[in-house]
């Protein structure tokens, strides 16, 4: 008798710890509007990189995940609001959105790309295969000097609040005329329709559209990266303070940076980067 | 809150309320000759050209205004055909798309507020006139259309101010409006409260004029 009692109470207590010790329960923010990075399928469904990879960063957290969507324009401030709590976007790590919020530890890079129409005078310009902003140099120089007298009095299109905005903005290829869009789903409609001279975003972006839609919109000039273009792609969370629901956040942070280490040994980033880029992206 | 931020956006947004004042006496502009002349085709006795002004109206209103500029800037714009005609030319400025949708939007409910402003004449006015052997021309213009006029006021005042609001949508085709510009400042600042609260206030102040520039008209203009 007294061992069946003894069970029973074991029993009820394991239930009672394992009901206790649930799993934590977070919400991550994303666009559904930038792939190959995140999109949506035609029923509505958010697919992509890296709703693929939250939903394996949350198992090795054994974090309980719900992925959701929001418009990029507003995804810092409704992080804040705490309608989320982790941004996977696409969102590339820059000290202009460390002052609001902070990143864990990049997962993947991919370089910038000007795009144009095929046929646009812009497509013969000579310039390195890549550039990367942080190193400087001549050569760097030299590609900006010949990217600023190209540019010049053309129309430049890209997403709103992004890198490749600040990129335009910062003088380093003079002052050119740019037009801002809310996705870039309208930056590529308004680069086929002609509105747009040129667009700069991420490369897959464009190659993306061009294979999908089937328009001829080709790759021109150098890759970018570094500088204005940030140090990779990371996970975006609201900085840490010492109130209780900061702490959280700090956990939360940490336990991100831990599963991005432990899926990058297993390969499971490269993997889906090579699966979704058709290159391996990751970091 | 960010108060200094809220001091050192407001001029910023003050410059790009200027884009919004113009998009809004352009498209009001337009609208109103649009408008008188649906209105008078409306009034129309010829079911055709009765029922073409009917349905012009009825779609313009019957659809949101931001799929209406959808429609005009990324929609058109994806017609190859289009491209190639000098219609393009206005087409490719997102400045003019705005315009010719706020401009057929707010012809749509401009030449309704006329149409029913001309209906509820009297006809023993213009019997009147006509008793006195003037002509039907100069009926319609130096009485019809001031009674019209007249009588259309409090309504056409609510249509400039939904009007002055609905210019916000011009932000969706990158055009740099107050909205738009707020939306900017909001994107490298990330503290949407701040801006939009003084945004706002800008349209606030704007609807306060209108409105008493309205109501002002209206006690000048009444038959008491």
């Amino acid at each position: 008798m007294n061992i069946f009692k003894k069970t029973i109470l074991t029993v009820l207590a394991s239930l009672f710890i394992i009901g206790n010790v649930s799993a934590e329960k977070i919400k991550i923010g994303t666009e559904g509007a930038y792939p190959p990075w995140n999109s949506k399928d035609a029923s509505g469904n958010l697919i992509g990189f890296e709703v693929e990879l939250a939903q394996e960063l949350c198992t090795i957290m054994k974090y309980e995940c719900t992925i959701v969507e929001q418009d990029w324009d507003g995804m810092i401030p409704a992080l804040v609001m705490r309608k989320f709590d982790a941004i996977m976007a696409g969102m590339s790590i820059t000290a202009e959105r460390q002052k609001t919020i902070t990143f864990s530890q990049g997962y993947a890079d991919e370089v910038a790309s000007l795009a144009v129409m095929k046929g646009s005078s812009l497509e013969g310009i000579e310039t390195p295969e890549g550039i990367n902003l942080s190193l400087g140099g001549s050569d760097v120089k030299k590609a900006l000097k010949t990217l600023t007298g190209a540019l010049a009095g053309k129309t430049v299109c890209t997403q709103t609040g992004t890198i490749h905005q600040n990129f335009l903005e910062s003088g380093d290829v003079g002052s050119v005329n740019v037009r801002t869009y809310k996705t870039q789903d309208e930056v590529n409609l308004d680069l086929t329709s002609g509105r747009c001279d040129v667009a700069l975003a991420a490369a897959v972006a464009f190659t993306d559209y061009a294979d999908k839609s089937g328009k001829p919109v080709v790759l021109v000039g150098p890759t970018f990266s570094g500088g204005a273009f940030g140090n990779g792609v990371g996970v975006g969370i609201r900085q840490a303070s010492d109130s209780a629901i900061g702490k959280r956040d700090a956990k939360i942070l940490k336990d991100f940076n831990k599963a991005i280490n432990k899926a990058r040994k297993q390969g499971i980033i490269s993997k889906l980067a090579i699966k979704h880029f058709g290159f391996d992206a990751s970091m | 809150m960010d108060f200094d931020l809220m001091i050192t956006s407001f001029p910023k947004l003050l410059g790009a309320t200027a884009v919004t004042l113009k998009l809004l006496s352009a498209s009001l502009f337009f609208g109103l000759l649009i408008g008188l002349l649906f209105a008078i085709l409306r009034l129309n006795k010829k079911i055709f050209i009765n029922k073409f002004a009917y349905g012009y109206s009825y779609i313009f209103r019957g659809t949101p205004l931001l799929v209406q500029i959808f429609i005009i800037y990324f929609g058109l714009g994806q017609i190859e055909y289009l491209r190639t005609t000098f219609l393009w030319v206005i087409l490719k400025e997102p400045y003019w798309c705005a315009i010719i949708a706020f401009t057929l939007n707010t012809g749509a409910y401009t030449s309704e507020i006329l149409r029913s402003a001309f209906q509820t004449i009297k006809p023993g006015i213009i019997e009147a006139g006509k008793s006195l052997g003037i002509s039907n021309k100069i009926i319609f213009y130096k009485i019809q259309i001031p009674i019209a006029i007249r009588q259309s006021l409090p309504a056409y005042g609510n249509e400039i101010i939904l009007m002055m609001k609905g210019t916000s949508l011009a932000s969706t085709v990158t055009l740099m409006d107050l909205t738009g510009v707020a939306k900017y400042i909001i994107s490298t600042t990330f503290k949407p409260i701040e801006v939009f609260i003084v945004a706002g206030g800008i349209y606030l102040f704007m609807t306060f004029i209108i409105h008493n520039v309205i109501k002002y008209l209206e006690k000048k203009y009444s038959f008491q």
